[in-house]
């Protein structure tokens, strides 16, 4: 049997859900004779890659270069899965929403707070401009199952990955499930 | 000696337990081990009704039915657990979700709240609809208390445990529909409430981290629904009784 | 104590008095006539009657509603011996040239004279409204001299309670607040229900978007609406009653508190009415204008003086209502064809409408018609008889689209449904309701999603709040409708969207938001081809 690809991505999160997924430890060794990751934070890869199979995607979408790597990965992946509060909710991502307008967010925290020099980082191409809205992965791609939690604990991510790769995430479900 | 009460047989999902004739299903079924969700049902204070976690099917009933308010009928057969409840159950609590602003991950009583709890239990892994992110402001004036509407589902065990266990009438709802809130008072600062007693009933019976204690940092905050259970009981026997086993 | 009236003394004078004049001028002075500057016109005739020393041969009178509200002000002009002429668009101009060319002149203002042998005036069957445009609303004598309290006084000096719910139940009344529940049942319930106190009241929170039947009736026949109650009172054993009745709706209020007042003076009302041992007062009571308060158990709380909100039934409020007594809910239109039942007798009215759905129903037809107003037309007529005839078809000749009945709880009646007749079950099978008698009809330019978002936006704005399904629920059914109809909704949409008002209908805890989804549910089903060409394309979703 061919290995699986797998890929891992970081959208508008804290990477909280990345060390989680360390923190499988030596089962990441197993995980590595069962799949290939292909793409991640924790690997050099620039570009995401073509026809992987299993992507966990960490994170809200909050900007514009979130919306543009979401729809890669969908492009590119069988199986999306929100992977974490942040993917599957927006969660700590997501406060800033009922404060509306990210400007008015922006000014409070790089014009008027008192320690910064009252300039809001502008770069096109390099600083990506935000969304009106911080949205969960699924309100802007399709996504295939969910693993929710801030982090998900590392044996939870072991199950749903076993799940995954067996080709059936119903099984992520009970107390793999809760939110927080 | 408490009265004999008439005992009548009715069926949960096809088995058929003992309930008795004077007790709605929803007491019928925590008596007997039988799991119907809910959200706003307290045994000992009022039943408002209002979560709709409980809808239950009777059978020749095409209406689904509240447990918390329908009395137990001789020989009747109650589902607690259709494919359509589920779909129904699941459907509401994203309702609830996408409602407020239930960020678990930085919540008091994230690992010990009713609405996670149910989320869980009724599979609820993601929200389909769009979180409504309202702006609501936190009640931090009271020097014991914290009200933090965000967190709020409205079940008003708040407002029935003040004013039929502690009898001070200090919450209340306020507004109406999307707008609906608590209010304490005539809608002042909690910390500025004349009839507030200090008791702590709301915070012990609140599902949500909506009510807490001062000071309380993220999954610190225990509520005690038990607590108040056994007070109504208490109260209205005479004797400390196990609520659950006399309702 | 003063003297009980002699209702059939002042009825004789009032025939008397009727016929002494010559010429009668009667003058709608209901809401809508008023809003279209029927003061004016009222003025302009009062003034030269005077002028042209007409008052002792021309009599000017008030009245209620005539119906055709979208020709107001309306004026009929009664000469003794001739047959009468009604004047539409009747402005302050047109009020004087009524007075000198065709009272003083005998020529009728031929440029403002309406037809009244149109379909709309004669397939009306009316009971309701019977005084409509011919009483003077203000003065008790007015409704006395049309047989008013009649029906009041036999029942009081010589029938048993009995008797009375007895022909109620024979005359098949239905509830027509919208449920359409057995009238005679209820009353029944009621009469059965032990308590020392007992109370009727009278929904008058007529709440959906352009009804105004139950306003109609309150305005321009208030002491109808009394007999009414006075009667149901009587039958159930109830010693209070109460007219339940919007703030937005001053006029009615005004008018209730005056016929009540007047009516306590003339011992139809208080203790020992018209010396008998039946007791009975009427309160008018004020809502606030939340839509909630029409449902009953909202309503009672909010007489109660409590937050308006549905409570959990059983107890129903037969059994436990207005403090914790047993309390009976009718609508103002139910309670307003009483007296005509027991003046006339079961089997007559029985033998309007149909099986199943005895006597008429009053409507406030709407819309993109020719003729638009209030119509009573006996149940069971055909929607295409009340579409082409009576409301003179779909003007610019569009074609018929749809037509919605019961307002936010109802659904649209698609066109190859022109047929169907009007009445409780028929509109339940199409996945509609009769509601309180709203009638909405559509041309073919009208959108059927932006109409599923209108009534949703009401629905929304009008939920209490106390459940969840309702509460947030119509605020995602909004959320979608919007996104559909901005043409950003999804396949994925559709289906949220259809699901959604299914947990809504099921799960909510009152009748509004079990129905909320109802205009959704009713348009998906007859035009489900609309919604669905305003979704972005598959490619564009997988893009």
């Amino acid at each position: 049997m061919s290995k699986a690809r797998l890929a891992t991505a970081w959208l508008g999160g804290c990477s909280g859900c990345h060390m989680s997924f360390l923190d499988m430890d030596e089962w990441l060794f197993e995980l590595a004779d069962l799949a290939d990751l292909v793409y991640s934070p924790i690997a050099d890869v620039k570009v995401f890659p073509p026809d992987v199979d299993i992507t966990l995607v960490e994170g809200a979408v909050a900007n514009e270069d979130n919306v543009e790597l979401a729809r890669e990965i969908r492009a590119n992946s069988k199986v999306v899965v929100s992977f974490g509060d942040c993917a599957v909710t927006g969660n700590v991502t997501a406060m800033r929403n009922p404060l509306g307008d990210p400007l008015g967010i922006l000014e409070a925290v790089y014009v008027n707070a008192p320690d910064r020099n009252g300039v809001i980082p502008a770069e096109p191409g390099i600083v990506p401009p935000l969304l009106p809205q911080v949205q969960p992965l699924h309100k802007v791609i399709k996504v295939d199952a969910y693993l929710p939690g801030c982090p998900p604990p590392a044996d939870r991510i072991q199950r749903a990955v076993e799940a995954l790769l067996a080709g059936d995430p119903s099984r992520i479900t009970g107390e793999d499930i809760r939110f927080g | 000696m408490r009265e004999l009460r008439t005992t009548v047989t009715i069926a949960f999902n096809d088995v058929e337990v003992e309930a008795f004739a004077d007790e709605t299903v929803m007491q019928a079924a925590r008596r007997n081990d039988v799991f119907i969700p809910s959200l706003c049902y307290v045994e000992g204070l009022s039943v408002w009704g209002g979560c709709r976690m409980c809808m239950i099917e009777i059978e020749e009933d095409r209406r689904l039915r509240p447990a918390c308010a329908t009395p137990v009928n001789p020989e009747m057969e109650v589902y607690t657990d259709t494919p359509k409840l589920r779909a129904h159950r699941k459907a509401i609590l994203e309702l609830l979700f996408a409602e407020g602003n239930h960020v678990c991950a930085v919540c008091v009583s994230n690992g010990n709240c009713e609405l996670q709890d149910m989320a869980v239990a009724c599979g609820m892994d993601h929200v389909r609809y769009d979180y409504r992110s309202p702006r609501r402001a936190v009640d931090a004036s009271h020097p014991k208390y914290v009200f933090d509407p965000n967190r709020c589902i409205l079940c008003t065990r708040c407002v029935r445990v003040c004013d039929e266990i502690e009898g001070a009438h200090v919450w209340d709802v306020a507004s109406h529909g999307a707008d609906a809130v608590l209010i304490t008072d005539l809608a002042t600062p909690w910390g500025d409430s004349t009839s507030c007693t200090w008791c702590g009933k709301c915070v012990a019976v609140c599902p949500t981290g909506s009510l807490s204690y001062q000071g309380t940092a993220v999954g610190e905050m225990e509520h005690s629904v038990s607590m108040i259970s056994r007070l109504a009981v208490a109260r209205s026997r005479g004797e400390w009784l196990d609520p659950e086993a006399v309702s | 104590m003063a003297a009980p009236i002699d209702l059939h003394e002042v009825a004789e004078r009032e025939l008397s008095e009727r016929y002494g004049f010559p010429w009668r001028i009667k003058a709608c002075m209901s809401t809508a006539c008023l809003s279209a500057g029927a003061n004016q016109a009222y003025e302009g005739m009062e003034q030269t009657i005077e002028k042209e020393d007409l008052a002792l041969e021309a009599r000017l009178i008030p009245t209620g509603c005539m119906g055709l509200c979208s020709r107001g002000p309306l004026v009929r002009v009664l000469r003794r011996g001739t047959d009468e002429i009604m004047y539409q668009a009747v402005n302050k101009e047109v009020a004087i040239d009524i007075i000198t060319d065709h009272v003083r002149d005998h020529k009728p203002v031929e440029t403002n004279v309406l037809d009244h042998n149109i379909p709309f005036f004669t397939s009306q069957e009316k009971i309701v409204l019977e005084n409509g445009g011919v009483i003077d609303p203000n003065r008790i004598e007015s409704y006395v001299g049309h047989r008013g309290y009649q029906a009041f006084e036999r029942v009081i000096t010589r029938m048993a309670p009995e008797e009375v719910i007895e022909i109620i139940r024979a005359s098949g009344l239905r509830g027509r607040g919208g449920a359409g529940y057995p009238v005679g049942s209820k009353w029944a319930l009621l009469a059965a229900a032990t308590g020392d106190t007992k109370y009727v009241v009278a929904n008058g929170d007529e709440g959906d978007p352009g009804a105004y039947m139950d306003r109609t009736v309150m305005e321009d026949d208030p002491h109808r609406l009394l007999e009414g109650i006075g009667i149901a009172a009587y039958a159930t054993g109830a010693s209070q009653a109460y007219i339940y009745v919007r703030a937005e709706y001053p006029r009615a209020v005004e008018r209730l508190d005056r016929a009540i007042r007047v009516a306590r003076r003339k011992r139809l009302l208080g203790r020992n009415i018209l010396d008998t041992e039946f007791s009975l007062d009427i309160n008018v009571r004020i809502g606030a204008g939340a839509f909630v308060c029409g449902e009953e158990t909202a309503l009672l709380a909010s007489i109660e003086g409590r937050r308006g909100t549905p409570r959990l039934r059983p107890p129903y409020p037969t059994e436990r209502g207005l403090w914790g007594a047993p309390t009976m809910i009718n609508n103002v239109e139910t309670l307003a064809n009483v007296p005509t039942i027991m003046r006339k007798g079961a089997e007559w009215y029985s033998s309007i409408g149909t099986e199943g759905n005895t006597g008429t129903k009053v409507f406030a037809l709407a819309g993109d018609l020719v003729n638009t107003g209030l119509i009573e037309v006996p149940m069971g007529v055909t929607l295409r008889h009340i579409v082409e005839d009576m409301g003179g078809g779909i003007p610019n000749g569009k074609a018929f689209k749809a037509a919605q009945t019961g307002g936010p709880s109802g659904g649209c009646i698609s066109s190859e449904f022109l047929d169907t007749p009007v009445d409780y079950d028929s509109l339940r099978n199409l996945g509609s309701i009769m509601g309180s008698g709203g009638l909405v009809v559509m041309d073919e330019d009208v959108s059927m999603p932006e109409i599923a978002k209108f009534f949703m936006a009401f629905s929304m704005d009008e939920s209490c709040g106390k459940c969840s399904p309702c509460r947030a629920g119509t605020v995602q059914l909004h959320t979608l409708l919007e996104r559909i109809t901005s043409g950003a909704g999804t396949r994925q949409d559709m289906r949220d969207l259809e699901h959604l008002c299914h947990v809504v209908r099921d799960t909510s805890l009152c009748g509004l938001g079990q129905t909320a989804p109802s205009p959704v549910l009713s348009t998906l089903h007859y035009f489900r081809a609309e919604y669905e060409d305003m979704l972005v394309s598959e490619e564009a979703t997988n893009a």
